[in-house]
Protein backbone atom coordinates (compact mmCIF):
# COMPACT_ATOMS: atom_id res chain seq x y z
CA UNK A 1 0.00 0.00 0.00
CA UNK A 2 0.98 3.63 -0.47
CA UNK A 3 1.25 5.81 2.61
CA UNK A 4 -1.93 7.43 3.22
CA UNK A 5 -1.65 11.26 2.96
CA UNK A 6 -2.10 12.48 6.36
CA UNK A 7 -3.89 15.42 5.85
CA UNK A 8 -7.83 14.12 6.28
CA UNK A 9 -7.55 10.89 8.07
CA UNK A 10 -11.42 9.09 8.61
CA UNK A 11 -10.24 6.96 11.64
CA UNK A 12 -14.05 5.58 11.27
CA UNK A 13 -12.80 4.09 7.91
CA UNK A 14 -9.31 2.16 8.92
CA UNK A 15 -7.75 -0.14 10.81
CA UNK A 16 -6.36 0.64 14.39
CA UNK A 17 -3.79 -0.56 16.68
CA UNK A 18 -4.62 1.43 20.02
CA UNK A 19 -1.96 -0.65 21.67
CA UNK A 20 0.70 0.77 18.83
CA UNK A 21 2.08 3.98 21.48
CA UNK A 22 2.73 1.65 24.31
CA UNK A 23 4.48 -1.02 22.02
CA UNK A 24 6.93 1.40 21.10
CA UNK A 25 7.25 3.18 24.43
CA UNK A 26 6.29 0.98 26.96
CA UNK A 27 6.41 3.92 29.42
CA UNK A 28 3.70 5.88 27.76
CA UNK A 29 6.00 8.81 27.05
CA UNK A 30 4.87 9.08 23.59
CA UNK A 31 1.30 9.23 24.98
CA UNK A 32 2.36 12.98 26.75
CA UNK A 33 3.03 14.39 23.06
CA UNK A 34 1.44 17.82 22.91
CA UNK A 35 1.60 18.26 18.97
CA UNK A 36 4.39 21.34 19.20
CA UNK A 37 6.20 20.29 16.37
CA UNK A 38 9.57 21.18 17.65
CA UNK A 39 10.75 17.73 16.24
CA UNK A 40 9.49 18.74 12.91
CA UNK A 41 11.42 21.94 13.21
CA UNK A 42 14.40 20.40 14.68
CA UNK A 43 14.55 17.89 12.16
CA UNK A 44 17.32 18.03 9.15
CA UNK A 45 15.73 15.72 6.52
CA UNK A 46 12.12 16.78 7.57
CA UNK A 47 11.19 17.96 4.06
CA UNK A 48 11.61 15.31 1.83
CA UNK A 49 9.43 13.03 4.41
CA UNK A 50 6.16 12.02 3.36
CA UNK A 51 4.88 12.79 6.88
CA UNK A 52 6.28 15.33 9.18
CA UNK A 53 8.20 13.53 12.60
CA UNK A 54 5.07 15.56 14.49
CA UNK A 55 2.18 14.03 11.90
CA UNK A 56 3.73 10.38 12.80
CA UNK A 57 3.58 10.56 16.24
CA UNK A 58 0.41 12.01 16.27
CA UNK A 59 -0.58 8.63 13.59
CA UNK A 60 1.13 6.49 16.30
CA UNK A 61 -0.80 7.83 19.55
CA UNK A 62 -4.11 7.34 16.82
CA UNK A 63 -2.85 3.95 16.87
CA UNK A 64 -2.39 4.31 12.77
CA UNK A 65 0.06 1.68 12.43
CA UNK A 66 -0.20 0.49 8.74
CA UNK A 67 0.35 4.38 7.93
CA UNK A 68 3.41 4.52 9.94
CA UNK A 69 4.98 1.80 9.22
CA UNK A 70 4.92 2.02 5.58
CA UNK A 71 5.70 5.69 5.53
CA UNK A 72 9.26 7.23 4.21
CA UNK A 73 9.63 9.02 7.42
CA UNK A 74 11.58 6.85 9.90
CA UNK A 75 14.19 5.84 7.08
CA UNK A 76 14.71 9.46 6.24
CA UNK A 77 16.17 9.60 10.05
CA UNK A 78 19.52 11.18 10.70
CA UNK A 79 19.67 9.42 14.16
CA UNK A 80 20.80 13.09 14.71
CA UNK A 81 19.12 13.45 18.17
CA UNK A 82 17.87 16.96 17.99
CA UNK A 83 14.23 16.16 18.10
CA UNK A 84 15.01 13.75 21.31
CA UNK A 85 16.91 16.97 22.97
CA UNK A 86 14.51 19.13 21.96
CA UNK A 87 11.30 17.83 22.93
CA UNK A 88 9.76 19.37 25.86
CA UNK A 89 8.32 16.48 26.90
CA UNK A 90 11.30 14.34 27.04
CA UNK A 91 10.08 11.57 24.67
CA UNK A 92 13.17 9.78 23.68
CA UNK A 93 11.98 9.94 19.84
CA UNK A 94 15.13 9.09 17.87
CA UNK A 95 15.32 5.78 19.81
CA UNK A 96 11.45 5.43 18.82
CA UNK A 97 12.30 5.42 15.55
CA UNK A 98 15.07 2.44 15.43
CA UNK A 99 11.96 0.71 17.45
CA UNK A 100 9.67 2.09 14.48
CA UNK A 101 12.31 0.45 11.74
CA UNK A 102 12.54 -3.05 13.82
CA UNK A 103 8.78 -3.42 13.30
CA UNK A 104 8.84 -2.07 9.55
CA UNK A 105 11.95 -4.93 9.21
CA UNK A 106 10.27 -7.74 11.33
CA UNK A 107 6.55 -6.91 8.82
CA UNK A 108 9.12 -6.89 5.77
CA UNK A 109 7.42 -3.78 4.89
CA UNK A 110 8.73 -3.81 0.96
CA UNK A 111 9.04 0.36 0.51
CA UNK A 112 12.13 1.58 1.08
CA UNK A 113 14.22 -1.22 0.45
CA UNK A 114 17.17 0.68 -0.12
CA UNK A 115 17.48 1.79 3.62
CA UNK A 116 16.41 -1.86 4.50
CA UNK A 117 19.35 -3.54 2.47
CA UNK A 118 21.38 -0.99 3.64
CA UNK A 119 20.87 -2.00 7.54
CA UNK A 120 21.32 -5.82 6.48
CA UNK A 121 24.39 -5.30 4.47
CA UNK A 122 26.10 -3.57 7.11
CA UNK A 123 24.75 -6.01 9.91
CA UNK A 124 25.91 -9.34 7.44
CA UNK A 125 29.81 -7.71 7.36
CA UNK A 126 29.31 -6.57 11.04
CA UNK A 127 28.32 -10.03 11.49
CA UNK A 128 31.20 -12.16 9.72
CA UNK A 129 34.26 -10.45 10.21
CA UNK A 130 33.33 -8.79 13.99
CA UNK A 131 34.63 -5.15 12.15
CA UNK A 132 32.99 -3.38 9.45
CA UNK A 133 34.77 -3.63 6.14
CA UNK A 134 33.67 -0.35 4.37
CA UNK A 135 34.46 -1.93 0.71
CA UNK A 136 33.03 -5.08 0.85
CA UNK A 137 29.64 -3.09 2.98
CA UNK A 138 29.46 -0.69 -0.25
CA UNK A 139 29.70 -3.86 -2.48
CA UNK A 140 27.10 -6.07 -0.77
CA UNK A 141 24.56 -2.88 -0.78
CA UNK A 142 24.60 -1.46 -4.34
CA UNK A 143 24.65 -5.82 -5.04
CA UNK A 144 21.66 -5.78 -3.24
CA UNK A 145 19.61 -2.78 -4.43
CA UNK A 146 20.90 -0.79 -7.59
CA UNK A 147 24.50 -1.37 -9.10
CA UNK A 148 23.78 1.15 -11.35
CA UNK A 149 23.10 3.43 -8.44
CA UNK A 150 26.80 2.51 -7.71
CA UNK A 151 28.22 4.59 -11.35
CA UNK A 152 27.82 8.19 -10.01
CA UNK A 153 29.86 7.31 -7.11
CA UNK A 154 32.68 5.16 -8.94
CA UNK A 155 35.09 8.23 -9.57
CA UNK A 156 34.65 9.26 -6.02
CA UNK A 157 35.75 5.72 -5.10
CA UNK A 158 38.44 5.99 -7.26
CA UNK A 159 39.90 8.95 -5.65
CA UNK A 160 39.46 7.17 -2.57
CA UNK A 161 41.72 4.31 -3.59
CA UNK A 162 44.32 6.05 -4.93
CA UNK A 163 44.36 8.11 -1.66
CA UNK A 164 44.35 5.11 0.63
CA UNK A 165 41.06 5.58 2.15
CA UNK A 166 39.82 3.01 0.77
CA UNK A 167 41.26 -0.72 1.65
CA UNK A 168 40.83 -3.61 -0.70
CA UNK A 169 40.63 -7.11 1.45
CA UNK A 170 39.78 -10.41 0.03
CA UNK A 171 35.98 -11.25 1.17
CA UNK A 172 35.72 -14.30 3.29
CA UNK A 173 33.32 -16.99 1.65
CA UNK A 174 31.70 -19.40 4.12
CA UNK A 175 32.67 -20.43 7.81
CA UNK A 176 31.66 -19.25 10.65
CA UNK A 177 31.18 -15.43 11.23
CA UNK A 178 33.16 -13.86 13.94
CA UNK A 179 30.23 -12.85 15.64
CA UNK A 180 27.93 -15.55 14.87
CA UNK A 181 27.60 -17.03 18.79
CA UNK A 182 27.14 -13.45 20.19
CA UNK A 183 24.13 -12.54 17.29
CA UNK A 184 22.46 -16.46 17.65
CA UNK A 185 22.39 -15.90 21.38
CA UNK A 186 21.12 -12.65 21.25
CA UNK A 187 17.79 -14.18 18.26
CA UNK A 188 17.59 -17.05 21.03
CA UNK A 189 17.13 -14.64 24.03
CA UNK A 190 15.09 -12.46 21.67
CA UNK A 191 12.66 -15.86 20.94
CA UNK A 192 13.55 -15.44 17.26
CA UNK A 193 14.95 -18.67 17.16
CA UNK B 1 47.92 10.62 31.43
CA UNK B 2 46.60 6.97 30.30
CA UNK B 3 43.64 5.93 28.32
CA UNK B 4 42.55 2.69 26.75
CA UNK B 5 42.15 3.81 22.71
CA UNK B 6 38.90 1.99 21.35
CA UNK B 7 39.55 2.85 17.69
CA UNK B 8 36.20 1.70 15.76
CA UNK B 9 35.90 0.59 12.65
CA UNK B 10 36.10 3.29 10.46
CA UNK B 11 39.88 4.22 12.18
CA UNK B 12 41.32 1.10 10.63
CA UNK B 13 40.11 2.11 7.29
CA UNK B 14 38.61 5.65 5.74
CA UNK B 15 39.85 7.70 8.73
CA UNK B 16 43.30 6.36 9.27
CA UNK B 17 44.53 9.93 9.06
CA UNK B 18 42.16 10.74 11.95
CA UNK B 19 43.75 7.63 14.47
CA UNK B 20 47.37 8.61 13.32
CA UNK B 21 47.19 12.26 14.26
CA UNK B 22 45.05 11.64 17.41
CA UNK B 23 47.81 9.42 18.67
CA UNK B 24 50.66 11.61 17.43
CA UNK B 25 48.86 14.26 19.16
CA UNK B 26 48.13 12.87 22.67
CA UNK B 27 51.45 11.23 22.88
CA UNK B 28 53.31 14.54 22.15
CA UNK B 29 51.37 15.99 24.78
CA UNK B 30 52.56 13.14 26.90
CA UNK B 31 49.51 10.91 27.09
CA UNK B 32 50.05 6.83 27.11
CA UNK B 33 47.66 5.28 25.15
CA UNK B 34 47.14 0.94 24.42
CA UNK B 35 44.47 0.16 22.21
CA UNK B 36 41.80 -2.47 23.62
CA UNK B 37 42.67 -5.99 22.42
CA UNK B 38 40.44 -7.90 20.23
CA UNK B 39 37.33 -4.81 19.70
CA UNK B 40 34.58 -5.64 17.63
CA UNK B 41 32.20 -3.03 15.94
CA UNK B 42 30.33 -0.84 18.44
CA UNK B 43 27.18 -1.56 16.60
CA UNK B 44 26.80 1.63 14.96
CA UNK B 45 23.56 2.92 13.73
CA UNK B 46 22.44 -0.70 12.90
CA UNK B 47 22.90 -3.03 15.67
CA UNK B 48 19.69 -1.44 17.49
CA UNK B 49 17.83 -1.55 14.61
CA UNK B 50 18.20 -5.07 13.95
CA UNK B 51 17.28 -5.97 17.90
CA UNK B 52 17.03 -4.15 21.19
CA UNK B 53 19.54 -6.67 22.79
CA UNK B 54 22.15 -6.66 19.91
CA UNK B 55 22.10 -3.06 19.98
CA UNK B 56 23.43 -3.15 23.86
CA UNK B 57 25.27 -6.40 23.40
CA UNK B 58 27.92 -5.27 20.81
CA UNK B 59 28.87 -2.00 22.46
CA UNK B 60 28.85 -3.94 26.38
CA UNK B 61 31.37 -6.49 24.42
CA UNK B 62 33.70 -3.84 24.45
CA UNK B 63 32.92 -2.40 27.60
CA UNK B 64 33.53 -5.33 29.05
CA UNK B 65 36.86 -6.02 27.41
CA UNK B 66 37.80 -2.75 28.54
CA UNK B 67 36.88 -3.40 32.23
CA UNK B 68 38.70 -6.53 32.09
CA UNK B 69 41.66 -4.65 30.47
CA UNK B 70 42.93 -2.20 32.81
CA UNK B 71 41.21 -0.40 35.43
CA UNK B 72 41.18 2.93 35.91
CA UNK B 73 41.99 4.14 32.19
CA UNK B 74 39.48 5.86 30.63
CA UNK B 75 38.36 4.38 27.29
CA UNK B 76 39.08 7.20 24.44
CA UNK B 77 36.91 7.13 21.77
CA UNK B 78 36.85 9.22 18.24
CA UNK B 79 33.85 8.28 16.70
CA UNK B 80 31.10 9.68 17.75
CA UNK B 81 28.97 6.70 16.93
CA UNK B 82 30.83 4.92 18.97
CA UNK B 83 30.82 7.24 21.51
CA UNK B 84 27.31 7.24 21.79
CA UNK B 85 26.37 3.68 21.41
CA UNK B 86 28.91 2.48 24.35
CA UNK B 87 27.75 5.83 26.45
CA UNK B 88 23.88 4.57 25.85
CA UNK B 89 24.73 0.94 26.67
CA UNK B 90 26.56 2.16 30.17
CA UNK B 91 23.67 4.04 31.16
CA UNK B 92 21.46 1.41 29.68
CA UNK B 93 23.29 -0.87 32.44
CA UNK B 94 22.36 1.22 35.29
CA UNK B 95 19.27 -1.00 35.37
CA UNK B 96 19.59 -4.55 36.48
CA UNK B 97 17.32 -6.30 34.71
CA UNK B 98 19.05 -4.56 31.47
CA UNK B 99 22.82 -5.79 32.37
CA UNK B 100 21.58 -8.96 33.48
CA UNK B 101 19.93 -9.42 30.20
CA UNK B 102 23.31 -8.26 28.33
CA UNK B 103 25.36 -10.64 30.47
CA UNK B 104 23.16 -13.38 29.36
CA UNK B 105 24.15 -12.50 25.72
CA UNK B 106 27.55 -12.51 26.60
CA UNK B 107 28.18 -15.41 28.25
CA UNK B 108 28.76 -16.65 24.40
CA UNK B 109 31.69 -14.66 24.52
CA UNK B 110 33.34 -15.67 27.94
CA UNK B 111 32.57 -12.37 29.27
CA UNK B 112 30.72 -9.94 31.92
CA UNK B 113 30.15 -6.84 31.89
CA UNK B 114 29.76 -4.73 35.44
CA UNK B 115 28.21 -2.04 34.54
CA UNK B 116 30.96 0.60 34.53
CA UNK B 117 29.90 4.54 34.83
CA UNK B 118 29.16 6.16 31.63
CA UNK B 119 32.13 8.64 32.51
CA UNK B 120 34.42 6.35 31.93
CA UNK B 121 34.00 6.71 28.14
CA UNK B 122 35.71 9.99 26.51
CA UNK B 123 35.18 11.47 23.38
CA UNK B 124 38.65 12.50 22.06
CA UNK B 125 37.07 16.48 22.30
CA UNK B 126 36.12 15.73 25.56
CA UNK B 127 39.92 14.23 26.36
CA UNK B 128 41.40 17.08 24.32
CA UNK B 129 39.55 20.33 26.18
CA UNK B 130 39.07 19.56 29.26
CA UNK B 131 41.71 16.90 30.20
CA UNK B 132 44.63 18.87 28.37
CA UNK B 133 42.71 21.64 27.92
CA UNK B 134 44.02 24.84 25.98
CA UNK B 135 47.03 25.91 27.78
CA UNK B 136 48.22 22.52 27.53
CA UNK B 137 47.88 22.75 23.86
CA UNK B 138 49.49 25.91 23.30
CA UNK B 139 52.82 24.60 25.50
CA UNK B 140 53.17 22.35 22.56
CA UNK B 141 52.37 24.76 19.89
CA UNK B 142 55.76 25.43 17.62
CA UNK B 143 53.96 26.56 14.78
CA UNK B 144 51.18 28.50 15.06
CA UNK B 145 47.86 28.55 12.84
CA UNK B 146 48.54 32.42 12.28
CA UNK B 147 45.89 33.78 10.22
CA UNK B 148 44.24 30.35 9.55
CA UNK B 149 40.14 30.89 9.34
CA UNK B 150 39.01 27.83 10.77
CA UNK B 151 35.02 26.50 11.04
CA UNK B 152 34.62 23.88 13.45
CA UNK B 153 32.36 21.52 12.72
CA UNK B 154 31.10 19.25 15.99
CA UNK B 155 28.17 16.97 14.06
CA UNK B 156 25.58 15.77 16.55
CA UNK B 157 26.30 12.82 18.06
CA UNK B 158 29.40 14.43 19.55
CA UNK B 159 27.57 16.65 21.44
CA UNK B 160 24.30 14.80 22.27
CA UNK B 161 22.79 13.53 23.63
CA UNK B 162 24.73 11.14 26.18
CA UNK B 163 27.26 13.51 25.66
CA UNK B 164 28.01 15.54 29.12
CA UNK B 165 31.02 17.85 28.33
CA UNK B 166 29.17 19.98 26.25
CA UNK B 167 25.85 22.11 24.80
CA UNK B 168 24.10 20.31 23.08
CA UNK B 169 22.85 23.57 20.78
CA UNK B 170 25.93 25.86 20.79
CA UNK B 171 28.91 24.02 21.54
CA UNK B 172 32.19 25.12 22.21
CA UNK B 173 34.74 22.84 23.31
CA UNK B 174 36.70 23.68 19.97
CA UNK B 175 36.79 27.42 20.72
CA UNK B 176 39.64 27.08 22.84
CA UNK B 177 41.79 24.64 20.99
CA UNK B 178 42.02 26.08 17.77
CA UNK B 179 42.48 29.30 19.38
CA UNK B 180 45.30 28.18 21.41
CA UNK B 181 46.33 27.01 17.95
CA UNK B 182 46.79 30.56 16.81
CA UNK B 183 43.81 29.71 14.44
CA UNK B 184 41.10 32.54 13.91
CA UNK B 185 37.35 30.37 14.77
CA UNK B 186 35.01 30.91 12.11
CA UNK B 187 31.44 31.18 13.61
CA UNK B 188 28.60 30.14 11.49
CA UNK B 189 25.03 28.23 12.15
CA UNK B 190 25.65 24.29 11.13
CA UNK B 191 28.07 23.85 13.75
CA UNK B 192 26.27 21.18 15.58
CA UNK B 193 23.60 20.29 13.09
CA UNK B 194 23.46 17.00 11.15
CA UNK B 195 26.06 15.73 8.58
CA UNK B 196 23.55 13.26 6.91
CA UNK B 197 25.15 10.12 7.59
CA UNK B 198 23.76 7.12 5.98
CA UNK B 199 21.25 9.56 3.74
CA UNK B 200 24.90 10.12 1.42
CA UNK B 201 24.22 6.35 0.57
CA UNK B 202 20.84 5.69 0.51
CA UNK B 203 18.98 8.80 -0.04
CA UNK B 204 21.55 10.90 -1.56
CA UNK B 205 19.88 13.96 -2.78
CA UNK B 206 18.59 14.46 0.96
CA UNK B 207 22.05 13.74 2.01
CA UNK B 208 23.95 16.44 -0.73
CA UNK B 209 21.27 19.15 0.34
CA UNK B 210 22.41 18.92 4.09
CA UNK B 211 26.25 18.56 3.27
CA UNK B 212 25.56 21.78 1.29
CA UNK B 213 23.99 23.73 3.85
CA UNK B 214 26.55 22.87 6.30
CA UNK B 215 29.62 23.47 3.58
CA UNK B 216 27.92 26.63 2.15
CA UNK B 217 27.39 27.86 5.85
CA UNK B 218 31.62 27.77 6.29
CA UNK B 219 32.36 28.60 3.13
CA UNK B 220 33.96 31.56 3.76
CA UNK B 221 36.48 29.58 6.38
CA UNK B 222 39.61 28.51 4.52
CA UNK B 223 38.74 24.76 6.19
CA UNK B 224 36.35 22.71 9.30
CA UNK B 225 37.41 20.86 11.75
CA UNK B 226 35.99 17.37 12.21
CA UNK B 227 35.86 14.89 15.11
CA UNK B 228 33.55 12.05 13.64
CA UNK B 229 35.25 9.84 10.99
CA UNK B 230 31.44 10.15 9.65
CA UNK B 231 31.21 13.64 9.43
CA UNK B 232 34.16 14.06 7.83
CA UNK B 233 33.37 10.97 4.92
CA UNK B 234 30.37 12.76 4.24
CA UNK B 235 31.88 16.75 4.45
CA UNK B 236 34.98 15.88 2.49
CA UNK B 237 34.20 13.20 -0.28
CA UNK B 238 31.12 14.26 -1.59
CA UNK B 239 32.02 17.88 -2.66
CA UNK B 240 31.75 17.43 -6.33
CA UNK B 241 28.45 15.74 -5.94
CA UNK B 242 26.86 18.71 -3.70
CA UNK B 243 27.75 21.09 -6.41
CA UNK B 244 25.84 19.04 -9.02
CA UNK B 245 23.14 18.05 -7.26
CA UNK B 246 22.85 21.72 -5.90
CA UNK B 247 23.26 23.09 -9.45
CA UNK B 248 26.46 25.52 -8.55
CA UNK B 249 28.14 27.39 -11.19
CA UNK B 250 31.61 27.79 -9.07
CA UNK B 251 32.12 23.93 -7.11
CA UNK B 252 32.15 23.91 -3.95
CA UNK B 253 35.68 22.98 -2.75
CA UNK B 254 36.91 23.24 1.17
CA UNK B 255 39.09 21.14 2.53
CA UNK B 256 37.96 19.07 5.75
CA UNK B 257 40.92 18.38 8.51
CA UNK B 258 40.47 16.49 11.45
CA UNK B 259 41.06 18.26 14.63
CA UNK B 260 44.25 16.67 15.66
CA UNK B 261 45.41 17.05 12.15
CA UNK B 262 44.96 21.10 12.87
CA UNK B 263 46.93 20.13 15.86
CA UNK B 264 49.67 18.49 14.31
CA UNK B 265 50.20 20.94 12.10
CA UNK B 266 50.63 23.40 15.10
CA UNK B 267 52.60 21.17 16.76
CA UNK B 268 55.03 20.98 13.81
CA UNK B 269 54.54 17.30 13.74
CA UNK B 270 56.11 15.52 10.61
CA UNK B 271 53.27 14.57 7.70
CA UNK B 272 53.96 10.37 8.20
CA UNK B 273 51.93 11.15 11.71
CA UNK B 274 49.32 13.61 10.02
CA UNK B 275 48.85 11.89 7.15
CA UNK B 276 47.29 15.36 4.87
CA UNK B 277 47.29 13.77 1.93
CA UNK B 278 44.12 11.37 2.44
CA UNK B 279 41.91 13.78 1.78
CA UNK B 280 39.43 13.70 -1.56
CA UNK B 281 39.46 17.41 -1.32
CA UNK B 282 43.41 18.72 -1.16
CA UNK B 283 44.62 20.04 2.51
CA UNK B 284 47.47 21.92 0.09
CA UNK B 285 45.61 25.51 0.32
CA UNK B 286 45.71 24.58 3.89
CA UNK B 287 49.12 24.46 4.21
CA UNK B 288 49.79 27.11 1.56
CA UNK B 289 48.35 29.69 3.90
CA UNK B 290 50.43 28.86 7.00
CA UNK B 291 53.36 31.39 8.27
CA UNK B 292 56.38 30.17 6.83
CA UNK B 293 59.31 29.07 9.42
Amino acid sequence: MTPTSPEVIDLTQVKRNLAFSDQLTPTHKLRTCIQCGTCTASCPSAEAMDISPRQMWRMVNLGLEDEVLHSKTMWLCTICYQCSVRCPRGIPLTETIAKLKQLAIQARIQEWSESTKFYKSFSDVMRTYGRMREMEFMARYFLATNLFAAIPFTGMAMTMFVRGKLKPELPKLGGAGRLDRLFNRVAELEGRK
Amino acid sequence: MKYLFYPGCSMHGSALEYQTSMLAVLEAMGAEIKELDDWTCCGASVASVMSDLLGLALPARNLALAEAADGGRPLLVGCSSCYTNLRRTALAAANPATLAKINQALKVENLTYHGAAPGETRHLLDVLANDFGPDAIRACVKRPLTGLKVAPYYGCQTVRPYSPFDDSQHPTSMVGILEALGATVYHYSHEATCCGTALLTTKPHVGFEIVGQILDGASAADCLAAVCPMCHLNLDSYQDHVSKALARSEPINIPVLFLPQLIGLAFGLPDDQLLLKRHVVSAAPVLARLPTQ
